[in-house]
């Protein structure tokens, strides 16, 4: 079976879904409605949330390396202005933003 | 034994989000103390990796954690890390028809007995039923 095509390429600014998740995901509750650039592309797995309901977890999941500002992340945040935080994010919780809004915060 | 050390904060501001999720919230420091596993840990540990591998896949551990991520906070963080998993292992067991409450209690009864003829001191209490059953 054939990996499915990315959505997203390296570079594309991404917000985090905010919705609630019943079961299991695997998107931790403070990246939610935060928005990151795609940094890496980790693969395509089979999907977690159905995985936990005994699914054979089709279609598989693009599974993203996604950076995120600490400042961007955290009230307060009193670090570095560039520190930064990567998280690995499916695909079926990422939406694509426009670039132009964050195009110059996210330079590797 | 030494009563472990845990997390039993409420969860200020957390929003709605599962017991287990709690990045960013505040915990003061991590406690780091290492220590050895007791021979039932190890036990448990092995018993996940045969009951999720590819000979008996009986489920994934993705239904593992979302039988943990179910978990209410008081029942999160009065259970330490092996009792989520030997748990949610017999949770799942159930959910997959492999055993039935009935065999598991049984079995339980049994050994309990068998320690008790035997003069060996019995640990812990029973662990309630309430959050077994699949679901969609």
């Amino acid at each position: 079976m054939s990996a499915p095509a990315p959505r997203f390429r390296i570079g594309d600014v991404v917000r985090v879904d905010s919705r609630m998740a019943l079961g299991h995901c695997r998107t931790p509750f403070f990246l939610r409605g935060k928005t990151g650039v795609i940094v890496g592309i980790q693969g395509a797995f089979h999907d977690p949330e159905k995985l936990a309901y005994h699914k054979p977890g089709l279609p598989r999941q693009v599974l993203y390396k996604v950076r995120f500002k600490q400042s961007d992340l955290w009230p307060n945040y009193r670090g570095k202005p560039h520190d930064h935080l990567e998280a690995d994010i499916y695909e079926h919780w990422l939406m694509r933003i426009s670039a132009e809004a964050r195009s110059d915060s996210h330079a590797a | 034994m030494p009563e472990p050390k845990r997390k039993t904060e409420l969860r200020q501001g957390a929003g709605g989000r599962a017991a287990h999720d709690v990045g960013g919230l505040d915990f003061g420091p991590i406690d780091r103390t290492e220590h050895d596993l007791a021979l039932w840990e190890k036990r448990v540990d092995a018993m996940l990796i045969l009951l999720t591998g590819p000979k008996k896949g009986a489920f994934k551990i993705d239904a593992m954690r979302r039988v943990i991520e179910d978990y209410g906070q008081q029942q999160y963080d009065s259970t330490t890390y092996y009792e989520k998993w030997i748990r949610a292992i017999r949770n799942l067991l159930v959910e997959q028809e492999i055993l039935t409450k009935e065999e598991i209690e049984a079995k339980i009864a049994a050994v309990e007995e068998a320690m008790r003829a035997s003069g060996r001191e019995l640990q812990g209490g029973s662990v309630p039923w309430d959050d077994v059953g699949g679901r969609m």
